[in-house]
């Protein structure tokens, strides 16, 4: 919750920061009249202390109201709205390619280390200096331009349409942090393969399958969950350049849009909703980690 | 990450004997890292044409003799482009783990040495910044203040000062529990004196392991920053630029300028990776 105070503060007050009017800044870079610019400070009530502007716009904010976009010349939250599915849908995709094949990748380095160890060891490093959008480039001129399995751009329509149109970006989004989740999952599970109880296991004769499920992916699950929820709520800040490589029409792809045009109020208004994003996805993952194991529940709640 | 858990030996004499201990991979990424900086430092001597010179009979030139690495769209020579944009896209990252390490040492330091409120106040005020995505913060930096290297490259630099920072804090607790700084303070040193000339030179392999992996990364947000748009402006080469402006090739075919911008960037991240590591193995005997 501090975290997200003080991203709200931030977010609204990087405007009052920068020398000059940030009724300027708000009007979008256009050369403004004086007119128009005392309408702008009428609308947003620039005219005010910080603090109560502020107030009035993060009370707003709350109430899912973000003010006018002045490029756009509609409302920001009916902007973010009329994109925000298909920004979701991206982050679940990569979310779920992520977390199956980073933990899959790493409990078989672990498991296997002599065979699998080493091979995955390496392409693992390799691949987390992958950027999104160098996979993106990657990616298009391999499945899309040249074998021609999926489209190149767009967002599609209908569920199945969809889901095809945003595979590649899915992946290429996922694809730096499947290697990380997989080197945490390693370490993890390695960490409980080499512990005592594991040996007693193997000792008493209870098969490699079980030792795996109940003895070392249980006690494991822990920082491999942390790791991954981490991992998806960075996702929202990363959906920005997958779908802007992949020329999807998204959350991420408006902010980087009116960031580029200086369209501040649809900037704050989606900072602030990524950051929330990420905020509630960490608390999620607290609450589940407090879940599986009651231990870590003190430490939880802070 | 599991670099982030290790603290420094107290013993710095482990130093000396670091050259000795660089495995295959580092040595390769330290060759890679130096190679980089040279080609950075050198480009306009060894650079065959002007980065910015348009040849339009010269479009979509495959590799030869006269282009090693072929054209762009535009004509420009791809290699003298890769070579040029070793200048911004290196010097960047640069900047972001310069301040990011000098302000990231003082806030550890003197919240290790300080202890109680301003340390508990310091620890959470790190925590706020880690969990603000760096590239969020960036975006929000570009629209207040306008495209360009300058804006997300400080963004970047507060983004990045609790990954230096809270590791260091963790080892300079540990430092500042050893008796040889309790024998500093009874000989009558200053505080100030003592952190300057034991405390930080005892921390310095930490720090340097964990500024070389946050330069790789930098390197990498940044790059993706350009790539959108809102960062070093062409015609300056870039890399992230480069790998935007041949997106639009790669429908055409012609995946060249793309591809090799973004080769050079996953070998540069890639590299500033495995240094870090190796680094970290050989400073503090990490084997994991």
């Amino acid at each position: 919750m501090t975290t997200l105070g003080v991203a709200s503060v931030v977010i609204y007050g990087a405007m009052f920061i920068v020398p000059g009017d940030p009724a300027t800044l708000l009007v979008g870079g256009s050369k403004p009249n004086p007119e128009a610019l005392a309408a702008v400070r009428r609308q947003f009530h620039l005219d005010d202390p910080f603090w109560q502007s502020y107030l009035r716009w993060l009370s707003g904010a709350v109430r899912g109201d973000f003010g006018v976009s002045l490029v756009y010349r509609s409302p920001v939250s009916d902007l973010i709205a009329s994109r925000a599915l298909t920004t979701i849908l991206l982050v679940a995709y990569a979310a779920i390619v992520i977390v199956i094949a980073g933990v899959g990748l790493g409990v078989l380095a672990a498991w296997k280390e002599k065979r699998a160890g080493v091979v995955i060891t390496m392409a693992t490093t390799v691949m987390m200096g992958a950027p999104t959008f160098v996979m993106a480039v990657i990616f298009v001129a391999v499945f899309a331009t040249g074998l021609g399995w999926f489209p190149v751009f767009g967002a599609g329509s209908g569920l199945t349409d969809r889901l095809w149109h945003l595979t590649l970006p899915a992946f290429a989004l996922a694809f730096s942090w499947i290697a990380y989740v997989a080197q945490v999952t390693r370490a993890a599970v390695r960490d409980e393969i080499r512990s005592e109880h594991v040996d007693t296991a193997h000792a008493r004769g209870v098969p490699e399958r079980l030792i795996l499920r109940r003895h070392v992916l249980r006690n494991a699950s822990g920082p491999i969950l942390t790791v991954s929820g981490l991992t998806v709520a960075g996702l929202f800040a990363g959906t920005a350049v997958a779908e802007q490589a992949f020329g999807i029409n998204g959350i991420g792809a408006l902010l980087v849009e009116s960031a580029a045009k200086q369209d501040l109020a649809i900037v704050q208004a989606i900072s602030l909703v990524l950051v929330a994003a990420f905020v509630v996805v960490n608390m999620l993952v607290d609450l589940c980690n407090a879940l599986l194991d009651p231990r870590a529940a003190g430490r939880a709640a802070r | 990450m599991s670099v982030l858990q290790v603290a420094p030996k107290p013993d710095s004499r482990e130093i000396t004997s670091w050259g000795a201990r660089f495995d295959g991979p580092t040595t390769v990424a330290c060759v890679i890292v130096v190679v980089f900086t040279l080609a950075a430092v050198f480009a306009p001597v060894i650079a065959p044409y002007d980065p910015t010179q348009v040849d339009p009979s010269a479009v979509y030139q495959g590799p030869s003799v006269a282009h090693l690495l072929g054209t762009d769209n535009t004509g420009r020579d791809i290699l003298s482009r890769l070579l040029h944009g070793a200048r911004s896209s290196l010097l960047g990252p640069a900047i972001v783990v310069l301040i990011a390490a000098v302000v990231g040492t003082v806030i550890a330091v003197s919240a290790a040495w300080i202890g109680g409120r301003f340390d508990a106040f310091v620890s959470r005020a790190l925590d706020v910044i880690f969990a603000f995505p760096g590239l969020i913060l960036a975006i929000v930096a570009v629209a207040v203040i306008g495209p360009g290297l300058l804006a997300p490259a400080a963004a970047l630099s507060i983004s990045y000062i609790p990954y230096i920072a809270r590791v260091l804090r963790t080892a300079a607790i540990r430092q500042r529990n050893l008796p040889y700084i309790a024998a500093l303070e009874v000989q009558g040193f200053g505080a100030v004196a003592i952190c300057v000339r034991h405390l930080v030179p005892n921390l310095l392999p930490l720090l340097i392991v964990q500024a070389t992996v946050s330069y790789g990364y930098a390197l990498l947000d940044l790059s993706a920053i350009s790539f959108l748009g809102l960062g070093t402006q062409p015609p300056t080469p870039e890399w992230g630029l480069m790998v935007a402006n041949g997106q639009s090739s790669i429908i055409a075919g012609h995946v060249e300028q793309s591809l090799y911008a973004g080769l050079t960037i996953l070998v540069a991240v890639v590299a500033f990776n495995v240094l870090g590591q190796g680094l970290a193995k050989a400073f503090m005997g990490d084997d994991r």
